[in-house]
């Protein structure tokens, strides 16, 4: 009996075929994603890096909800020009609490990886309602609407509930105070900012949207784009002792 | 079958159970909409009502209908082929293909002159390029895997479908996910995972479809009067299996609330990225590649009239190929944070990849042996013949930018839209259309397609169109890469970022002209699909019940 024809018994029988189908593609997944939840390596040991804050959260759900991701990636390799251009390779531990990751996969615009507070919240403002006003040679849609269209705040709550329960280190006090959190960090010189940056160390508290009558969807994107790569401290990190 | 039985007519269990689930969802769906957290959600939920409901009047008033005896399996000895949910799932292919291509027209205009964003959120390059995505890979590809799979099914086993419902529940039920899809994307409902956007209630739905789809697959083939499964079946049971462990995989979330469409992923950060494109490349290796592959080892020999090249080769393709893709994932993440054993993993059987892939394009391409001058003559068959050599093409590219060194000057650049629609249009939409120029006549029994002139006019507008694409790809994707590692000679970086977008520019223009060609070549074909069914000649008799599908030894 040659080999050629040991091959029958998949071939009439539909069950084996489908028990040798699945265990040969099993394999290859098993060994790539199993050991990045147990070996350590794969998350390196990182200060700074916190939750986003409810407002946080909010405006990177927008970024999710528009598509960002198509034409802006999230990850600065470690590669001469990306340094220079961008800034510090991001390091895993950078993304630990993004759902889902927005790493993209192409850039038709530049990575905004690290795109915190390197412009104004006006440029930013201005280049949201009409990217061209602010970079004439710009391709990126408008979108106007975001500053006008009130931020949905009602139900913050509910998705911080969610990702504790997936692990992030969201306390109660955090998810009861989501509501109210929202709208002190969208406030300049709100009066409880301090318990609020107590909470999210670092957090950036003003009206970053411009309209200071409501918080709008522009105030939550722009809070979000302003805290992107910022949290860690590069003068203090040590990249020699996370080699992998 | 006893014509003279007088069984009483009553409804099946599937006819009762379908319709009280149906009846259900419906109801649950009206709660869902009442207390929905957002209007957009509130109006899926509303569609789910309304489909369901349509579903269950539909099931009654069938059974009313119809006999009271279910169709028989077989007539005077020769089996009843249910080719009624192939037809729909045909035509459905065909008006998504136009839809999908036009839509990738759309928002390559979009890149280059962004007025056409009509400054709406609707309409924004963000949310339609899921859209095109989608439409053309689930919606086209995807209607033309289960019209194929489902003829050639019952073709080569020589059986009857499985199931009175569920075979027009698997193809409805699909299609009715491909529209929640696509306008969730356009009213902002995304998990913002490539490939994989549509929310929970979508995935969930897709399962329950998904389920039912391999229970038709797998129970005719159980059904079958071969000894053998025939080679087609193995790449598409593959598929079907793989898409299903695939789609679990990558879409486990948790939603926030049932009123909600919102949900978040299990996994984060590099996990996450790393079950995306374990999902992402193998949604290319086994929906985009497996499922095409089963399309060429049945029609590519059925129209040129010769055996599968090489059984042997046939054997080591198939094994070969689904152990191999599965780990080429990580070449989507190379030099980014996940750790350096994956990626390098991803390369190495990336590139051992590129052997199954040309031991099928070579089993493709020599089953034409001592029909090549069909070539000459059908241009169906040279839709198909070249599809296989761009497949040939695409799976030499892929592997070459999978190693890390190429990979850091083409990744996040054009070059990897051009590898990509080389594979897609090329191979994927050209034995689609290979595929749906050969059913079409044989499933509304025609001697022949309306117009071989117009399927000429279709290949060579389209190719042309293909060259245009990929090539000004090629050259804009290039020159990004360059460009961004450019430095001067005092050690600055010599452009800005505004400078290379500004150079995309004509490329982009040259790359929309070529899709204009693909949208008119596939117009043509819509075109004619149409003339051949309302006006095509009827054949004289049925085709051949025995196809000649044998493997050469």
């Amino acid at each position: 009996m040659s080999v050629w024809a040991r091959h029958k018994i998949f071939e009439t029988n539909s069950i084996i075929l489908i028990i040798g189908v699945l265990i040969v593609i099993a394999i290859g997944g098993l060994v790539e994603i199993v050991p990045l939840f147990y070996l350590k390596s794969t998350i390196e040991k990182v200060e700074g890096v916190r939750p986003y804050t409810p407002l946080e959260l909010a405006g990177r759900n927008i970024y999710v909800r528009e598509g960002c991701y198509n034409c802006h990636s999230q990850m600065i390799r470690p590669l001469r020009d990306e340094v220079e251009r961008y800034g510090h390779y991001s390091l895993a531990a950078e993304s630990m609490y993004d759902r889902p990751f927005q790493w993209g996969s192409k850039r038709t615009g530049p990575d905004l990886a690290r795109v915190g507070n390197k412009y104004s919240d006006d440029w930013h403002r201005d280049h949201l309602a009409n990217p061209r006003a602010v970079v004439p040679g710009s391709i990126m849609p408008s979108y106007p609407w975001l500053a006008t269209t009130e931020l949905d705040a009602d139900h913050v709550s509910e998705d911080m509930k969610v990702q504790a329960h997936l692990g992030v280190p969201y306390t109660p006090e955090m998810i009861d105070k989501a509501g109210s959190d929202i709208r002190i960090q969208a406030t300049t010189d709100a009066p409880n900012a301090d318990d609020l940056v107590k909470r999210y160390p670092g957090a950036q508290v003003r009206n970053f949207g411009g309209n200071p009558q409501k918080v709008t969807e522009a105030d939550a994107l722009i809070a979000y784009l302003q805290m992107l790569g910022t949290q860690v401290d590069f003068k203090l990190y040590d990249n020699k002792a996370n080699v992998r | 079958m006893a014509q003279t039985a007088t069984n009483p007519k009553g409804m099946t269990f599937g006819e009762a159970g379908s319709a009280l689930a149906f009846a259900a969802l419906s109801f649950l769906s009206i709660i869902i909409a009442a207390k929905a957290y957002t209007p957009e959600y509130a109006f899926h939920a509303y569609l789910f009502a309304a489909a369901a409901g349509a579903a269950v009047f539909k099931i009654v008033d069938r059974y009313y209908d119809r006999p009271a005896e279910l169709p028989p399996l077989t007539i005077n000895g020769k089996p009843n082929y249910n080719m009624g949910p192939v037809k729909f799932a045909t035509i459905a292919s065909v008006f998504w293909g136009v839809a999908g291509f036009t839509i990738g027209l759309l928002i390559a205009l979009q890149l280059a002159f962004p007025a056409l964003n009509f400054d709406s959120a609707w309409l924004s390059f963000g949310r339609m390029r899921p859209l095109h995505t989608s439409a053309v890979i689930f919606a086209f590809g995807g209607n033309v895997l289960i019209a194929s799979s489902l003829y050639v099914v019952q073709r080569t086993c020589r059986a009857r479908l499985v199931g009175d419902i569920a075979p027009w529940f698997v193809v409805l039920g699909y299609n009715f996910f491909i529209v929640i899809a696509g306008t969730g994307y356009l009213l902002g409902i995304t998990q913002g995972k490539e490939y994989a956007e549509p929310e929970w209630y979508a995935d969930l739905w897709l399962t329950v479809v998904w389920v039912a789809y391999f229970l038709v697959f797998l129970g005719t083939i159980m059904r079958r009067k071969e000894p053998h499964i025939y080679v087609a079946n193995w790449f598409y049971l593959a598929f079907i299996l793989t898409i299903a462990v695939l789609h679990l995989g990558n879409n486990a979330t948790i939603p926030v609330s049932i009123f909600s469409p919102k949900s978040y992923i299990v996994w984060s950060g590099v996990q996450d990225a790393m079950v995306q494109w374990w999902y992402g490349h193998n949604a290319v290796g086994f929906f985009l590649t497996a499922g095409f592959l089963a399309i060429m080892y049945y029609f590519i020999p059925k129209r040129a009239e010769r055996p599968v090249y090489s059984y042997r080769l046939s054997i080591i393709h198939f094994w070969a190929l689904i152990f191999l893709y599965i780990w080429a994932g990580p070449h989507h993440l190379h030099y980014t944070a996940l750790p350096d054993w994956a990626q390098t993993l991803g390369m190495v059987f990336s590139i051992m990849l590129w052997m199954p892939s040309w031991g099928g394009m070579i089993n493709g391409l020599m089953t034409l042996s001592g029909a090549w001058d069909k070539l000459r003559t059908d241009p169906v068959l040279r839709l198909m013949v070249v599809s296989v050599a761009f497949y040939g093409m695409s799976t030499f590219e892929g592997p070459l930018m999978s190693v890390k060194a190429v990979n850091s000057l083409s990744h996040y650049t054009d070059w990897t839209i051009g590898h990509v629609h080389s594979g897609a249009l090329g191979w994927v939409a050209y034995v689609s259309f290979g595929a749906i120029y050969c059913l079409v006549p044989w499933l509304w029994n025609k001697e022949r397609l309306y117009s071989m002139k117009a399927v000429s006019w279709h290949f060579w507008i389209s190719t042309l169109g293909i060259v245009l694409y990929i090539s000004s790809m090629w050259v804009a994707g290039i020159l990004q890469g360059l460009m961004w590692r450019a430095y001067t000679s005092l050690g600055f970086l010599e452009y800005s970022f505004i400078e290379v977008v500004e150079a995309m520019q004509p490329f982009y223009v040259i790359r929309a002209l070529g899709g204009a060609l693909f949208v008119a070549g596939s117009l043509i074909m819509a075109w004619n699909i149409w003339k051949t069914i309302t006006v095509g000649e009827e054949a004289a008799e049925a085709p051949a019940l025995q196809p000649s599908l044998m493997a050469a030894e």
